[in-house]
């Protein structure tokens, strides 16, 4: 138990030190800009983050808010974070994340007059099998031909892109709307479990983060899965087929950023626009490395990054701080995160030797060498 | 060097060393993995600062505060791998980083490339300053390190086990070399723990253990056991003995094997030997002569490009390592860290890495982590595997012990067929005793054994047949008690009298 405790402390450590001084450095920028405001302020950080505090945690209204904002977070967050357990750096979420929307939407609008019970369930496999489907294609063409998953998930992006705009602005338009969008969903939209809009959604990512940890930590499937991102040599050594691990692990994180856009859709949205202006997708990387690619640091991540999505209204309406201070916020967050090294020295916090290294040594080994399977 | 002491978190590496070389000597440093060797020569070199203790030159004490300042001081290291860059020239290499300078822009290369063929002369070389790195041998490109070092004016000249590349007739010529070395005054220490050797060529020896020195000997003076109960602190038999064998029927029978290269350039051209169950049966040839793809077309990591693998009397050919691993073969790889092990992962799964997905380690899709420790802990227990607990991950562990956590994975289910490739690599007297005898015990029980080595000792030690490789060819086959080393080692380098086109066969007529 102690021991346990002593790793999660190790492991933690330093995405803490990083939201710590992410703080530090958006209240530099707060008083810094304070004269544009209001005249100079010494405690305008202050009144700020508490603004945001209890516009993310500070009611029952505010805590659903902030769970629906961390939902697609955390779901596209896992599909960032298992591709860092195989050794890819899944830049694709995006792109999974809006196929898994628009398949889903396609499949409840057709379903508009059928009955919840039949459109809720369909239209989000729908989803799922779209999101899956997207990444399966890097997947495969990573495995047989080599071709890096960098380069193809970015360029399936805007595929992705393209696609949703052609189907909604197209076929799909809806006949009563005045922009490029679609009809209403009626039937496929997700019953609203608490608040105002707590939808079924916030249970899918509930479901999935257990689900990802067991896949990972508790399955032999999961173990191949960290092996060949390990070490694909080793991999092959010890019977395993890393072609087919490297396939099955992108469709399963195509699936859960196609979850996260189904759910967006059916339970947040309501009806799906021709340019979706959404950056779930890239938001989920951030996740993933702040959450060091487990699930359960990927849930407290999206947690955090949703309440700061949840409270940043509260923090312009009462410091008169923009919104945008909250993306700041999470860039200089990654930022640190990504410096690892130079906090580690400045702070003198000792090598955990588990933790970001490897999550980051996929992504820098994404760029560089080509690892072969 | 005086009462050089170095603790790191957790160890005591050098503790209160005392180290003393004279010109014209040759001193040997000897000691198990992890004695404190390396540390002790890092901080000669200025790669570590110590905490205690100083380094006198010529009576005079001196910080050493880089690689740089050393090289300047007249300290030079020779590294057991290589720090050249193949596609350059010998020049280039030797150069690099001291670049001499004609004018401001260009480099002086008329009189650079003049001073290396001197420097060479002075040993009998003859050099090509401008031969590319890559083309040379083995034991040439040592050369090009030595004179990197004469270049760069070094009196102290430290070499961390150069032999352990070479043949005998290349350690034969190095040893040649240190000596005249030694009569142009250069104080040269060097690290070795091939006991033989160090007994051949050094004047004095200096053995380090646990940190400490425990002993200093002259050669005329010791013996390789007293010198090996030194090292290890308790009695080591150093050749196992390998007591009677039994073979029976072939268990591994390659015919007419070929293997590419990762480049596509075939490497093994048409090998045909046998293993029978109860041998071990050896092959010997300098590192790069095919074996490693040979072993890695048997084991099914490499696709074979032509003949046949037997296993037991079943077509293996192309098998996948799964389907191998399941008819009884057990493969310990040459690259441990690319093939055996994850590093990254804690002991209890590294020991499971082949069989993590069959009971009792999962039930159908669940891992059953109470089995998989259990597993474990037996194994650490069974194969002496120095570690504090089976959850530290593998690249914790000394490279004696990440071995023993190979061979405790291999060496147990049912075995029909056990690979060796490079099973001692890198490993000090006491580990190498222990896997020896494990590999003996298992050929008793009647598992055939193919052994791979780039050390001939090892081969010539265990093997009932020894097969030589030369240029992708199985040049010989020669029976293993009554082989002679020279012999063996002339197969290695030159492939025979008809330049390895001719298998030659000194075989026992069985």
């Amino acid at each position: 138990m102690r021991a346990a405790l002593e790793r999660v402390r190790s492991v933690a450590v330093l995405p803490a030190v990083a939201i710590g001084l992410a703080l530090v450095v958006g209240a530099v920028i707060m008083i810094l800009s304070s004269p544009l405001v209001g005249g100079f302020d010494l405690t305008l950080p202050l009144t700020a983050y508490q603004a945001l505090a209890v516009g993310a945690f500070g009611s029952g209204n505010a805590l659903v808010s902030t769970l629906v904002n961390a939902t697609p977070l955390v779901l596209a967050g896992l599909a960032v974070g298992i591709g860092f357990k195989a050794g890819l750096f899944n830049i694709g979420a995006q792109g999974q994340f809006l196929i898994g929307a628009l398949s889903a939407t396609i499949v409840a609008i057709a379903l508009n007059g059928a009955s919840p019970a039949v459109a809720i369930p369909l239209s989000l496999l729908a989803g799922m099998a779209g999101g899956l489907a997207w990444g399966f294609v890097p997947g495969f063409l990573k495995a047989f031909t080599g071709a890096h998953e960098v380069v193809t998930t970015i360029m399936l992006n805007f595929v992705a892109i393209q696609i949703v705009s052609y189907v909604i602005s197209g076929p799909l338009r809806g006949a009563e709307v005045t922009f490029a969008r679609t009809d209403n969903i009626v039937a496929g939209e997700l019953p609203i479990l608490i608040g105002r809009d707590g939808h079924l959604g916030l249970l899918l990512a509930a479901v999935a983060v257990p689900a990802a940890w067991w896949l990972l930590y508790r399955s032999t499937i999961g173990f191949e899965i960290r092996t060949v991102g390990a070490n694909p040599d080793a991999a092959r050594y010890g019977g395993m087929q890393p072609k087919w691990i490297t396939v099955l692990a992108m469709s399963v994180c195509g699936l859960l950023a196609g979850t996260a856009g189904a759910g967006e859709i059916l339970g947040e949205v309501g009806y799906m626009p021709a340019s979706y202006g959404t950056t779930v997708g890239f938001d989920a990387i951030a996740v993933a490395l702040l959450g060091r690619a487990h699930p359960v640091g990927i849930l407290f991540a999206g947690l955090l990054f949703g309440g700061m999505q949840a409270g940043a209204g509260l923090m312009q309406v009462q410091a008169g701080i923009p919104v945008q201070m909250v993306s700041v916020l999470q860039a200089v967050i990654l930022f640190f995160l990504a410096a690892e090294l130079i906090v580690r020295r400045v702070l003198r916090i000792r090598a955990p030797g588990t933790g970001v290294e490897a999550e980051l040594e996929t992504v820098s080994r994404s760029y560089g060498e080509q690892t072969s399977l | 060097m005086r009462g050089i002491t170095k603790r790191y978190p957790g160890v005591l590496a050098n503790d209160g060393i005392d180290l003393d070389v004279r010109q014209g000597e040759i001193h040997a440093l000897l000691g198990e993995n992890g004695a404190g060797k390396s540390t002790l020569m890092n901080i000669l070199y200025g790669l570590a600062v110590p905490d205690a203790g100083e380094i006198l030159l010529d009576g005079k004490p001196v910080t050493i505060s880089g690689p740089h300042d050393a090289i300047d001081q007249g300290i030079s290291m020779v590294h057991q791998h290589f720090m050249l860059v193949p596609v350059l020239s010998v020049a280039e290499n030797i150069l690099l980083g001291e670049e001499p300078m004609a004018g401001r822009v260009f480099l002086d290369r008329a009189g650079s490339h003049r001073r290396i063929r001197e420097l060479g002369e002075r040993f009998g070389w003859e050099i090509d300053p401008d031969k590319p790195v890559g083309s040379l041998s083995v034991g040439w490109q040592q050369r090009v390190e030595i004179l990197k070092a004469l270049y760069r004016n070094a009196r102290v000249l430290v070499l961390d086990e150069p032999t352990a590349v070479l043949t005998p007739q290349e350690t034969r010529e190095i040893f040649g070399v240190l000596r005249a070395l030694r009569a142009e005054g250069y104080a040269i220490i060097f690290i070795s723990h091939k006991l033989y050797e160090v007994l051949e060529v050094a004047d004095r020896i200096t053995v380090i253990r646990r940190g400490k020195v425990v002993g200093s000997r002259i050669p005329a003076e010791t013996n390789e056991d007293d010198l090996a109960e030194l090292m290890v602190g308790r009695n080591v038999q150093l050749t196992v003995d390998r007591g009677e064998s039994h073979p029976g029927e072939p268990t591994l029978v390659v015919e007419d094997l070929k293997a590419r290269d990762d480049r596509g350039h075939e490497v093994v051209h048409d090998v045909s030997f046998e293993v029978r169950a109860g041998e071990i049966f050896g092959i010997a040839g300098v590192a790069g002569n095919g074996q490693d793809e040979l072993v890695e077309a048997i084991v099914g990591l490499r696709h074979a490009a032509g003949g046949h693998v037997t296993l037991d009397g079943r077509n293996v050919t192309g098998a996948s390592p799964r389907h191998l691993h399941q008819q009884g073969l057990a493969f310990v790889p040459g690259d441990r860290h690319r093939f055996g092990l994850v590093l990254t992962f804690p002991l209890t799964d590294n020991l499971v890495l082949n069989d993590y997905y069959h009971t009792p380690f999962a039930n159908g899709l669940q891992r059953n982590d109470e089995a998989i420790e259990a597993n474990a802990e037996e194994a650490v227990e069974k194969y002496d595997v120095r570690t504090p607990s089976t959850t530290v991950t593998a690249g914790t562990l000394s490279g004696g012990n990440q071995q023993k956590v190979v061979v405790a994975r291999e060496f147990e289910g049912t075995l029909k067929l056990l690979v060796l490739d490079q099973p001692t690599r890198g490993l000090d007297v006491g580990s190498i005793e222990f896997i020896h005898r494990q590999a003996i015990a298992r050929r008793d029980s009647g598992v055939a054994i193919l052994l791979v080595s780039a050390e001939l000792d090892e081969v010539l030690e265990l093997s009932d047949r020894i097969g030589v490789m030369f240029r992708g060819r199985m040049v010989a086959v020669l029976d293993g008690r009554s082989v002679d080393r020279e012999a063996v080692g002339l197969l290695m380098a030159t492939g025979g009298r008809g330049g390895g086109t001719q298998p030659q066969t000194i075989e026992e007529s069985a």
